[in-house]
């Protein structure tokens, strides 16, 4: 009995390694919900009314105004309720995802688990039967919520104003460059300030937002350690500098520790500095944006605070600003006057609108969930835990043939690292995109880069703190066992995925607009002439 | 019924086994075949077929006789239509541009050929513009952009491109001066340009998908330059399909590989000299709008020697504008620009950090060392 006991002790740490996951993704390929319509199909059949409920209601088409009446039926897919239940769970096994499989491969987009009991409260009649346009005195509760997210998000950037208007990480963005340029406008320099630098590691989306916005883009690109070149950044500076976006640390993993220069610098001409911390997930409770000296910030809440990503649905930004630039925040804003919580349209220096209403409620419940769940220690834990999964799995995956971590050498990385399999690719002639269709053999996902592609081959892991040890080895594993079927047969990597709905997409129509169709209806009008 | 043709230059490569940097010209194929090499364009050209045949066996194949195509294509399987005649062992870069001449004539959907720049160059002077062809790599050098990764992917996309899967995109053809690189120095030049098809993945240079084509992306720094030119001030346009954007963005036709001005949206010279442009800075305004050349990355001094010295010093650091694809740059890797004027001190005064345009509105600071 004694020696029972004893095995009963610490339950163990770590589960016997599992084999290599045989996968196999659904192998039908689902048609297009519009290609299933069956002319005069359909899901619900309400019955005739009684006559006494027309007798009441009298026509009621009678009543709408002749503009708000549709000249054709729209052009809906024509089918059942089951149809239209079994296309849904079909095309759902054709699916990858971090409910399914070891999502580490999707680098810098910071994929970790979204708890199902904060998905349960944003499901709650008490959030979805709300409508934008309720007296205040009725929403009281989730603009309590979004006030004290804002007071969180305020404590863990260091700014002194929190927005959670816009619908997601590059609305957050642009939303931050529209207050740059009214904070010039405001001093007389919005004609005199034309350009915003950003650099090649950080994400496209800065530069992206900031030329939608009307500016001219100057990338700096990585010295040879993979900072950004600060050298770039004093002959790039002048008083046409409008503002430095830039992310720390970048898609490499690598933090600067010159971040202040660069601030100083830009300041120092009189431009602004905005932190993109799209992803904070290696810096939580560890550093802040305003410490390093930025004027604005962005967080994804559907990144480093677990809400789920949307893939173009709503997801969820927040910009954070110093008190100096607050003037122009997007209206309104949500304010507290001790009683009760209201809005503040009154804001005569705002940008505006950066989309309607006040945020994406759900999303912002759930991020506060999230946080509140795990406190102020729990917040830096998750950043000490994803670093430290991180550094692991750089340590395995390092030890495979093939591939490599440029830049930063034996040094520790953050929460995520940009790898090369330049090498493999030179011995073996299999490029690293290959590489990724492979992956999928097994189980899960795989990224390259941001483009261009500054590192060649490459590859972005990013295991945040939600995967076990046992999830950080399969992945290392999947990897270790590809690279040897590179230098083995490399024909199976030429032929990858074997396991897939779809063998392989043809990308030739990626940047042709004459060939790409995103709605049904350009499909029919470009491909089926 | 799909008609292709097939070039082979059974000396490319021969040079690479035994050192010799290169094949090019009669005395070094001597040498090479003394040393003990082999030609090995036939093996990998006949590699390339092997796809085509799998894919539809009863194409029609047009070629050289013997090693210049003959023996490649029976070898993959085809019964060739045998073209023109030769005299084996001995066949010259005029055997590949009469083949290319030939096979244009015939008429044939797309043309193969295995070899290396020096090869690509023959292709280029003897084919009528924009007609497809794509290159089997079989030489040492291979600095253009018309050459498949390998022999095998030269085929699938021969395939992809019979079968309407494949785009024709237009490369640069590229070649080193091969006397000076046995000496030790690298000079790269643009000899012009050919029409291969194009897929992600099975080209040299252009390994990965890029989000916009690099034909896009001229288009882009062209719609740039042209919305900054001042009026009165004439712009000194270096060789290169970059620069050539902008002469088309201004309709007005570009010597590819030589040095035009243009003012005011107008051609003013054509095809200039060194001393026609300082004739020229004598009497007004200018600004250089240069791109770097090749892989090496050569801002000044190769492949555009016209813009001299005398002439950069003449118009001054701050008004030369240097443009350049995303692609471009990825491709040299973040490795500095060069410049190698013969004048130290203009060397230095480039030297440094310039806003290299990459797009409308976009650039990129990017360092010059000499």
């Amino acid at each position: 009995m004694k020696h029972e006991t004893k095995k009963l002790g610490a339950p163990k740490a770590v589960a016997p390694k599992p084999a290599l996951r045989r996968f196999h993704q659904a192998r039908w390929d689902e048609p297009i919900i519009f290609e299933l319509s069956v002319a005069g199909q359909r899901g619900v059949l309400p019955p005739e009314p009684e006559a006494a409920v027309v007798e009441a209601a009298g026509d009621v088409f009678d009543n709408l105004p002749e503009s708000l009446k549709r000249k054709s039926a729209p052009a809906l897919p024509e089918m059942s309720q089951l149809h239209v239940l079994r296309h849904y769970a079909r095309l759902s096994q054709e699916n990858l995802g971090v409910d399914l499989n070891v999502d580490v491969g999707q680098g810098t987009c910071t994929m970790k688990y979204s708890p199902k009991v904060n998905d349960q409260l944003a499901r709650s009649h008490k959030l979805t039967d709300l409508h934008p346009l309720q007296p205040l005195s009725t929403v009281q509760g989730i603009l309590e919520v979004m006030y004290k997210l804002e007071g969180m998000l305020k404590e863990i950037s260091g700014m002194d104003h929190v927005t959670l208007q816009p619908g997601a990480g590059s609305a957050a963005i642009y939303a931050n460059v529209a207050m740059i340029r009214a904070y010039h406008e405001a001093r007389g320099e919005g004609g005199q300030r034309t350009e915003v630098i950003t650099t090649s590691f950080s994400h496209p989306s800065n530069g992206a937002a900031a030329k939608v916005a009307g500016y001219k883009i100057i990338t700096l690109p990585p010295d040879a350690d993979g900072y950004p070149d600060f050298e770039a950044l004093k002959a790039a500076v002048s008083e046409r500098t409008a503002a430095l976006l830039i992310t720390n640390p970048e898609d490499t993993g690598i933090f600067n520790p010159r971040i202040e220069e660069f601030v100083n610098l830009v300041h120092s001409v009189g431009g602004l500095c905005s932190y993109d911390q799209a992803n904070a997930n290696g810096i939580l409770g560890i550093t802040r944006a305003r410490d390093a000296g930025f004027d604005v910030c962005h967080f994804n809440l559907h990144k480093t605070f677990s809400t789920p990503h949307a893939c173009g649905g709503p997801a969820a930004g927040a910009c954070g600003v110093t008190k100096e630039v607050a003037p122009f925040l997007p209206t309104p804003t949500v304010e507290f006057d001790g009683e009760k919580y209201y809005l503040d349209f009154n804001r005569p220096q705002s940008v505006g609108k950066i989309r309607p209403w006040y945020g994406v409620a759900p999303n912002l419940l759930r991020a506060y969930a999230w946080i509140m769940s795990l406190g102020a220690d729990g917040l830096r834990e998750v950043a000490e835990i994803a670093a430290l999964n991180n550094n692991y799995l750089m340590h395995n995956v390092l030890k495979i043939r093939g591939v490599s971590a440029p830049y930063a050498k034996g040094k520790r990385r953050v929460e995520q690292v940009r790898y090369s399999w330049e090498q493999l690719t030179n011995d073996t002639g299999v490029h690293s995109e290959e590489i990724g269709f492979r992956v999928a053999d097994f189980g899960s996902h795989y990224w390259l880069s941001h483009h261009p592609f500054v590192v060649p081959e490459p590859m972005t892991l990013e295991p945040t703190e939600s995967y076990s040890r046992e999830d950080l080895d399969e992945y290392a594993r999947i990897l270790n066992h590809i690279a040897e079927e590179a230098y083995t047969n490399p024909e199976i990597l030429h032929t990858a995925p074997h396991n897939s709905t779809i063998h392989k997409i043809d990308q030739e129509s990626f940047d042709d607009p004459d060939a790409w169709a995103v709605t049904w209806r350009a499909y029919q009008r470009k491909l089926k002439k | 019924m799909t008609r292709i043709g097939l070039i082979v230059n059974p000396l490319a490569g021969i040079g690479g086994r035994v050192g010799l940097k290169g094949s090019d010209g009669i005395e070094t194929q001597r040498r090479a075949l003394e040393l003990g090499a082999t030609p090995e364009a036939p093996q990998r050209a006949a590699l390339s077929l092997l796809p085509l045949f799998q894919f539809d066996p009863t194409l029609e194949v047009f070629t050289p006789p013997l090693e210049m195509g003959e023996t490649s294509v029976r070898q993959a399987g085809f019964a060739p239509n045998v073209i023109g005649g030769i005299r084996p062992s001995a066949t010259t870069a005029e055997d590949t541009r009469q083949a290319a001449r030939e096979l244009a004539a015939r008429g044939v959907d797309l043309i193969l050929f295995a070899g290396g720049d020096g090869t690509a160059r023959d292709i280029c002077a003897a084919l009528p513009a924009q007609f497809p062809c794509l290159g089997i790599p079989a030489g040492v050098k291979i600095h253009s952009a018309v050459y498949a990764t390998n022999p095998k992917h030269a085929g699938e996309l021969a395939a992809m491109f019979l079968q309407g899967k494949a785009r024709l995109r237009e490369a640069e053809v590229l070649d080193l001066d091969e006397a000076a690189y046995r000496d030790g120095r690298v000079n790269v030049r643009l000899y012009g340009t050919l029409f291969v098809p194009h897929r992600p993945l099975l080209l040299q240079n252009q390994k990965m998908p890029s989000p916009e084509s690099e034909a896009y992306q001229a288009e882009a720094i062209a719609a740039e330059v042209v919305e900054q030119m001042q009026a009165g001030v004439a712009y000194i346009l270096a060789p290169g399909t970059t620069t050539r954007a902008v002469a088309q963005a201004l309709n007005v036709e570009k010597t590819l590989v030589g040095v035009d001005v243009v003012r005011d949206g107008e051609l003013i010279a054509k095809d200039v000299t060194q001393a026609q442009l300082l004739n020229l800075l004598e009497t007004m305004p200018a600004k250089i709008i240069v791109t770097p050349i090749g892989g090496q990355g050569f801002l000044f001094g190769r492949g555009n020697q016209q813009i001299g010295a005398e002439v950069i010093r003449k118009v001054g650091r701050g008004n030369i504008i240097v443009v350049g694809t995303a692609d471009k740059l990825r491709a040299l890797r973040m490795q500095p620009l060069l410049v190698d004027t013969g004048d130290t001190e203009v060397d230095k005064l480039i030297e440094g950090y310039f806003a290299v345009v990459t797009g409308y509105r976009e650039s990129m600071m990017y360092k010059v060392v000499a």
